[in-house]
């Protein structure tokens, strides 16, 4: 028996109408086809969502660790870039 | 008490319930993580529509028996389960077109049930049906992908094709019990049923590249009670703590 083992898919569960696709995990799987109904399967048995997207894993592109320095360091010291500094005026519900 | 309607829900129901069992020996044993859940799911489906039938089943009777006692202490000759339900799991293969050719049975017979005139058996038709969809989309998958994978897997499911197929005639078995509630109550009509199975088996076998056997020698006997050796073994396994341990419940 060969030890080939079938490709990696990263699993994405909208939980409710409205809401974004979150990443959830991921699984094996032959194909597409197969890779919903195994997240299916696996990942809404609790009734967790309405709507799976699977991606190949190998498609993605992720940044690179050692460039965390690069990447993200520079926007610490840019706190203005939150909208933290209005007044909010009474009365003003929902913020 | 109305006996032939309550020999016709105990069909459904131990069709349910054996095949339900059957599944569940896989828990911990499924060849990957994702389809040890699958089959367990599908098996927590089954029993969970055998609860549904069974308590129907009681009611009809009267309470005589309740839904655990019709589950777990009955003998065999009193389960009324199609043969092919109580055959083993064997290899992935088998287990798979065991489901595939019952789930294949089941679809086209609970879209009928829902427009029974029982509102019980409807409902429990409607709810059990979405449920068997999904079953045979999983099960049809899986016989494409092992009928057009590789070699060894297109031999090995053709053998379990060819070992199955004469559990299928029993799908469509009818006695008086069928006969005297047909017409009062609207029930699936078995040779409709069968021409949308057999449509829908040879789509998903074509597509697998799979043959239907020519061996025309077909079993049957257990929806009358004349069941094979396996299912003793099953009810010793499934009724052991009831027998055991009378009244015990967790």
């Amino acid at each position: 028996m060969s030890k080939k083992e079938w490709p990696l898919w990263e699993v994405f569960i909208r939980s409710k109408a409205g809401l974004n696709h979150k990443h959830v995990g991921s699984l094996r799987a032959a194909d597409a086809e197969m890779a919903i109904d195994n997240a299916r399967d696996v990942y809404t048995r609790r009734s967790e969502g309405i709507s799976i997207w699977v991606v190949p894993s190998a498609q993605i592109t992720a940044s690179d660790p050692t460039d965390a320095d690069a990447l993200f360091e520079p926007a610490n010291t840019k706190i203005y870039r939150h909208p933290t500094f209005y007044d909010v005026p009474d009365g003003i519900s929902h913020m | 008490m109305n006996k032939e309607l309550f020999e016709y829900v105990l069909r459904v129901g131990d069709d349910s319930l054996i095949l339900g069992q059957r599944l569940s020996e896989w828990c911990g044993h499924g060849p990957i993580l994702e389809e040890d859940i699958a089959l367990t799911n599908i098996a927590l489906d089954l029993i969970g529509q055998a609860t549904n039938l069974f308590e129907y089943a009681s009611q009809i009777e009267g309470g005589k028996r309740s839904a655990d006692q019709l589950a777990f202490l009955r003998f065999d000759r009193e389960y009324r389960n199609l043969l092919l339900v109580e055959q083993p799991n064997g290899d992935f293969g088998d287990t798979i077109m065991r489901q595939f050719l019952f789930d294949a049975f089941r679809k086209p017979f609970f879209e009928r049930l829902t427009f029974c005139t029982d509102m019980q058996l409807s409902g429990i038709a409607e709810k059990s049906l979405k449920e068997t969809k999904y079953h045979l989309k999983h099960s049809s998958e899986w016989v494409i992908r092992l009928g057009d994978g590789t070699e060894e897997s297109h031999n090995r499911i053709q053998n379990s094709l060819d070992s199955l197929w004469r559990y299928t005639d029993e799908l469509f078995f009818e006695n008086d019990v069928d006969a005297s509630l047909l017409n009062e109550y609207h029930l699936p009509i078995l040779s409709d049923v069968k021409q949308e199975w057999i449509k829908n088996v040879e789509n998903v076998l074509n597509e697998a590249t799979l043959t239907i056997p020519n061996n025309n020698w077909q079993f049957k006997g257990g929806r009358e009670g004349l069941h094979s050796e396996h299912l003793g073994k099953i009810l010793a396994e499934m009724q052991y703590m009831q027998r055991a341990y009378p009244n015990m419940e967790w």
